[in-house]
């Protein structure tokens, strides 16, 4: 019998739920496997369809969010081997599973710590609830390649943020198999989109785009640069998210900050007593 | 290719004399290659224009835009909005062109007229009993007349589909022969509804018959239809008003219409355009896009090349 050819797999962009090369045709090695290049033309286009997921993911109940990453969870865990295989630590991954566990059990719980009613002088009902800030570029971190990775995208989404991750440049085999994970969690396409390729290409992009509402910085190791970027996200007064001068611990405990840093506040006025 | 072969330099005009005539024309025209029209279609929309060159494919599709509103919902308002936006499509940026034209329903030219006025921007409007076209001719007529005497100076006004079908050429002709004449000095624009037509060899048909019948644009479709305008139909069209010109002399606009919505539809149709007729008909006077969303793709895109960044929809106008 002669012997199986091997299947060899491209990895691809994730944008809009679907897996798309690169509109510019690049793409470059990593650990053997072609990989797509990135270019600011699919930045544009990632954030085109996180624009258009946006309204229904933000529109889609707590409840709901909170099982679809749940859901997240149970499809990483599945695809364990995957990722040990493909180098990431098996305690990693372990860890990034738990990590989408508990990001989803805060989607219906952040309300009620980050909002509630505010006590005022007045005949009314003054309510604060915390309400998603849109499309969210974000630069992920070079490593861990996962634990990092979902770090950086579960604490934007849980809330109802989309999200346009330029995946680490050095990893990005774990950050496309992630994408595979979340295209079979019942995540909707476009909520999650990512870009791999050399971030130095796309983040500038998506730092100036003035259809992006905040941008996450943490992947960005060269200060320059994140002061760069800085300044183009002030045009249309992006949130931004800079990146720890010491350098982050993810297996610490993670905290709200990151969710709370990619919300508004709608506070709500409702008169009483009539 | 699929050039249509003009028998000799006949004398067309006779041909709207008879029924037979018109038939045996008509069906005379040599038969659209389904595959080749849609392969060659498909082959233009691959060029890729870039910087220079698309910056000025976006000014000259910012020109060459009618741009639309023909909802059951228009207001006097909303039409007035329309009309200041086709005049400033970008407030931002002075050196942004105006559009082609305002496009809008009868009743609603009067108040677009008051703004436009003086302003070189053309003022369109559909008639006789659009979008279907299903009315006695009476009635199609003092639709026309209406909108001319409210102020428009282009009518987009639709062909019988349903005589057209039924093979009663001479019908339709005669419709297009009343309703140019109706419009006086207005330019009259032949919608053909493609997407009613089924297949190619109609469209053909479609374009000559309405060329003949004296129509100064043929254009693709209402927009009222599931299927607008799409690349091989308007090459099918553009083929028809090339060999028209050759055979007659005289020069016919087109105008695709409904379901251009991105930059990059817009700039296929300019390829097509250059590629299947030339320069002469690169011009607002000889090609149009009915559209209503396209603008602001174009500004976006517009925008993107003269800032360096990309913008987003909420810095423009809805409609």
């Amino acid at each position: 019998m002669s012997e199986r050819v091997a299947v060899r797999k491209t990895y691809k962009l994730f944008i809009g739920g679907k897996f798309p090369r690169s509109e510019s045709g690049r793409s470059y090695l990593v650990q053997d496997s072609n990989v797509s290049l990135a270019s600011r033309k699919d930045a544009r286009d990632a954030v085109v369809a996180a624009r258009a997921a946006a309204k229904g993911w933000a529109g889609a109940t707590a409840y709901n969010r909170g099982q679809i990453l749940y859901r997240v969870a149970e499809m990483l865990e599945g695809r364990r081997e995957q990722f040990v295989a493909l180098g990431v630590p098996a305690d990693e991954v372990d860890a990034a599973t738990d990590r989408w566990v508990w990001y989803a059990g805060w989607s219906d719980k952040l309300p009620q710590v980050y909002g509630g009613a505010n006590p005022v002088a007045g005949p009314y009902f003054n309510l604060s609830a915390p309400e998603p800030t849109g499309v969210v570029a974000v630069a992920a971190p070079e490593s861990p390649a996962l634990l990092g990775l979902v770090s950086v995208i579960a604490p934007a989404i849980v809330t109802g943020n989309t999200v346009v991750v330029a995946a680490s440049p050095s990893a990005p085999l774990a950050a496309v198999t992630l994408a595979e994970v979340l295209a079979t969690s019942d995540l909707p396409g476009g909520v999650v989109n990512i870009l791999t390729g050399h971030p130095k290409e796309t983040v500038p992009t998506l730092a100036s785009h003035l259809d992006v509402n905040a941008i996450d910085l943490t992947g960005v190791a060269d200060a320059d640069l994140a002061t760069e970027l800085e300044v183009s996200a002030a045009q249309n007064l992006k949130r931004v998210l800079r990146p720890a001068p010491a350098g982050h611990d993810w297996s610490a405990d993670p905290g709200i900050t990151r969710m709370t840093a990619l919300l508004e506040t709608k506070t709500v006025w409702h008169p009483k007593g009539v | 290719m699929t050039a249509t072969a003009t028998s000799a330099r006949s004398d067309l005009s006779e041909l709207g004399r008879s029924e037979t005539a018109l038939r045996t024309f008509l069906h005379g025209l040599p038969g659209v290659d389904q595959v080749g029209a849609e392969q060659r279609a498909a082959q233009l929309g691959t060029r890729s224009i870039k910087t220079s060159a698309k910056a000025q494919a976006i000014d000259l599709a910012i020109r060459m835009v009618d741009l639309t509103t023909l909802e059951g919902a228009d207001t006097p308002g909303k039409v007035r909005a329309l009309a200041a936006k086709a005049l400033r499509p970008d407030p931002a940026d002075p050196s942004c062109p105006h559009v082609g034209a305002v496009c809008v329903y009868p009743a609603m030219v009067p108040y677009v007229a008051e703004v436009l006025r003086g302003s070189g921007v053309h003022l369109a409007s559909v008639a006789t009993a659009f979008p279907s076209g299903q009315a006695p001719l009476e009635i199609k007529l003092a639709d026309t007349r209406a909108a001319v005497e409210a102020g428009a100076d282009e009518i987009d006004m639709v062909i019988n589909r349903g005589a057209f079908l039924a093979g009663r050429y001479a019908e339709v002709y005669d419709e297009i022969v009343a309703t140019k004449q109706a419009c006086r000095d207005a330019h009259l624009k032949v919608i053909l509804e493609t997407g009613e037509l089924a297949t190619y060899d109609n469209v053909r048909r479609a374009s000559w018959l309405a060329m003949l019948a004296g129509g100064d644009f043929i254009k693709t479709s209402t927009g009222k239809v599931p299927v607008a305008a799409t690349l091989p139909v308007t090459l099918v069209m553009l083929e028809a008003v090339r060999d028209f010109r050759a055979a007659t002399g005289r020069q016919v606009g087109v105008k695709p219409a409904g379901g251009i919505k991105t930059t990059k539809d817009a700039i296929k149709y300019l390829v097509m355009v250059n590629e299947t007729v030339g320069a002469d008909w690169l011009d607002p006077d000889w090609f149009r896009f009915g559209a209503s969303s396209l603008l602001n793709d174009l500004l976006m895109q517009r925008t993107k090349l003269t800032t360096g960044v990309y913008p987003g929809p909420d810095y423009f106008t809805l409609d």
